[in-house]
């Protein structure tokens, strides 16, 4: 399979960033054209082009739009998820940095498409303050020529956006933790029901929406439902943009058709892997994706296969591990991001994320116990769905994975007490590790 | 109660003195201004209002929780909870240069741990902390979303991507 130049049609032009460059590859044109349609006209369009939701879920686009409530007594608000914090993940920095206009003509038609209220967000982490100023820029410019403000292009809709900045925590990805934060609180999810659709920010009808998904709306204006279906397969549409990490000789952001082999993307685009060494595991879709082995890697990415097979495409976040990585140190540290990044409401996740954090910790210093691989299972299971929101599943997918998959490496460590001697240390393990 | 409590690591540094009230510089007050104009509630402005009380001091002292919590009505506790919740602002002080390395898996088996221990041998300064001539706080962070350019320092708001360890050096040289 070919690589693709669809959402990413214009990041290598010079000036990517201004509105006069994207006016000149025929920006703003999909808002022009969806703003003569009516809004059940562009939520049809969108669902008859069958988009799944980029942010992890991979939810029918339009059919969440199609959940909110038509005369709701409160305001439709929209939110656009630029959280991006999921460990591996870094597609939507390259949109919001290098094509700005995009992500906003996106939310100027989904936003009239749910009938939103006049002012939107892009809930931005805090980090990336880079493209956060890349964003605000680009809002004056759409201000400017009167994309945004009051009555855009005559239409009689009003509507403007904010960037709002997060702080700093991985949970307020989370759809309701997201809510939360922009309402000013700490950002803990929500129970549900409520979903957001019903009761979302402010006490209104919320569609939170990730990046690229917004970013996709306007492709899908301009060409048509039929042609986004041509990118992939049934049900599995439209370009994709996948994020490749780790052991690998060429990083980066790579476009394809939604269900490109992942054995292919890493062997024939990104080089192979690096040094030379052999393939050990791959995570697939972020840090909360359960891990591959190498037998398991001739799959198409796309979010059915990846489920079939036991993991999940999730953010399109591949992680890949050369065999000099000790399996053990790999999920000690995922485990150290979960425990940090929990947000401390549930029990099981606040404590439990703690407890695999220190028995992988433990087994990698070559004092873990013969029935310490059988603990972590339990403990994960003791997490796993007994916990508020999906960061607790999250957060066993690569331990249960690993200690299935690699449970000879386990035992080694804890028989030998040393770790697999082709492997590398990656951390000293005399540095004190700051708590959390 | 700090005091009252030696050893709880939860109580705050210390009571706000409140002989020494703080209060925004013009241009930041025009900001802050311009902020309430783009939420529909106070509260909502308090992500937004404390990113600005970093910029101005560089950390959020008690002094500036209740300030904050005067100007948009919340209690300092609630303001506080806040604070301590999102990793980005700085309960105490920091160096000139924050050095955030991150270390998470695709950094790490990038050698991003190299990088953060050589930071800590050479300034000689304990994961955290600052060195004593207020130059340089060095922590390690989580992913910074941007894996594919890993190993990534960043260094107060900026990306320093592709990194290693004579790159830290000759970026360090420039920080001065
Ligand atoms: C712990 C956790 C973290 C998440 N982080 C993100 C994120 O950083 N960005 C994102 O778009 N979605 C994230 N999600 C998924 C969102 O909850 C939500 O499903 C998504 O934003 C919906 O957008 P979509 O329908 O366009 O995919 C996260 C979910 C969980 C449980
Ligand atoms: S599962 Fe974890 S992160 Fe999610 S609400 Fe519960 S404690 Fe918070
Ligand atoms: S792991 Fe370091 S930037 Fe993602």
């Amino acid at each position: 399979m070919d690589q693709i130049k669809v959402l990413l049609a214009n990041i290598d032009k010079p000036n990517s960033t201004s509105i006069d460059v994207y006016l000149d590859g025929g920006g703003y044109k999909a808002v022009e054209k969806a703003l003569k349609m009516t809004r059940d006209e562009v939520t049809q369009l969108v669902k008859d082009s069958e988009m799944r939701g980029r942010g992890g879920a991979g939810f029918p686009t339009g059919m969440k739009w199609s959940f909110v409530p038509k005369n709701a007594p409160k305001p439709t608000w929209l939110l656009c998820n630029a959280d991006e914090s999921e460990p591996g993940t870094f597609k939507d920095r390259v949109i919001m940095e290098k094509d700005p206009h995009l992500l906003i003509e996106g939310m100027i038609i989904s936003a009239y498409a749910i009938g939103s209220n006049p002012m939107a967000y892009i809930y931005i982490r805090g980090e990336f303050y880079y493209g956060a100023t890349v964003l605000d820029k680009a809002l004056d410019e759409a201000r400017a020529k009167g994309y945004l403000g009051k009555n855009i292009l005559g239409s009689g809709f009003d509507f403007d956006i904010t960037v709002a900045r997060g702080a700093g925590a991985y949970i307020c990805g989370e759809e309701t933790g997201l809510i939360e934060s922009v309402e000013g609180h700490r950002g803990q999810p929500r129970v549900k029901p409520p979903f957001p659709a019903v009761i979302g920010v402010f006490g209104g009808p919320t569609v939170v929406n990730n990046v690229e998904t917004l970013a996709c709306v306007p492709l899908i204006i301009n060409n048509g439902a039929e042609w986004f279906k041509s990118f992939g397969t049934p049900k599995n549409t439209g370009p994709k943009l996948y994020c490749v990490s780790g052991s690998v000789r060429k990083p980066g952001v790579y476009e394809f058709p939604m269900g490109i082999n992942l054995k292919e993307l890493i062997y024939d685009h990104c080089g192979g892997i690096l040094g030379d060494r052999k393939l050990k595991a791959v995570i697939p879709g972020g840090a909360s994706a359960p891990m591959l082995k190498p037998d398991e890697i001739d799959l198409p990415l796309n979010f059915d296969a990846v489920q079939k097979a036991g993991s999940m495409l999730g953010s399109a976040g591949i992680i890949v591990l050369d065999d000099s990585v000790c399996i053990v140190d790999a999920v000690w540290r995922l485990a150290k991001f979960f425990a940090h990044e929990s947000c401390g409401q549930c029990t099981p996740c606040r404590e439990g994320t703690n407890w695999l954090e220190s028995v992988l910790d433990r087994i990698e210093r070559g004092e873990g116990r013969p029935q310490d691989a059988d603990l972590l299972l339990s403990m994960s299971d003791n997490i796993g769905g007994k916990s508020l929101c999906a960061l607790g599943d999250a957060a066993i997918g690569p331990v249960i994975s690993s200690v299935k998959k690699f449970r000879d490496e386990f035992m080694y460590h804890i028989e030998h007490k040393a770790c697999l001697p082709e492997t590398v240390r990656y951390r000293r393990l005399d540095r004190a590790v700051a708590a959390h | 109660m700090a005091d009252l409590h030696p050893d709880n690591p939860y109580a705050p540094d210390r009571f706000p003195d409140r002989n020494k009230p703080v209060v925004f510089p013009p241009e930041a007050k025009k900001k802050f201004d311009y902020i309430l104009t783009r939420y529909p509630t106070k509260e909502a402005s308090l992500l937004p209002t404390l990113h600005l009380v970093q910029e101005v001091w560089g950390w959020i002292s008690p002094e500036a929780v209740l300030y904050v919590g005067e100007l948009l009505d919340l209690s300092p506790a609630t303001v506080f909870g806040v604070v301590s919740f999102y990793n980005m602002y700085n309960q105490k002080p920091v160096g000139k240069y924050h050095l955030q390395v991150c270390t998470n898996l695709s950094c790490m088996v990038r050698r991003a741990y190299d990088i953060y221990d050589h930071l800590c041998d050479k300034l000689d300064v304990q994961p955290g902390a600052t060195t004593k001539d207020g130059q340089y706080t060095v922590v390690e962070v989580e992913c910074l979303g941007s894996c594919g350019t890993a190993p990534v320092v960043q260094v107060n708001n900026e990306y320093h991507e592709n990194m290693d360890v004579t790159k830290m050096d000759a970026l360090l040289a420039e920080l001065k």
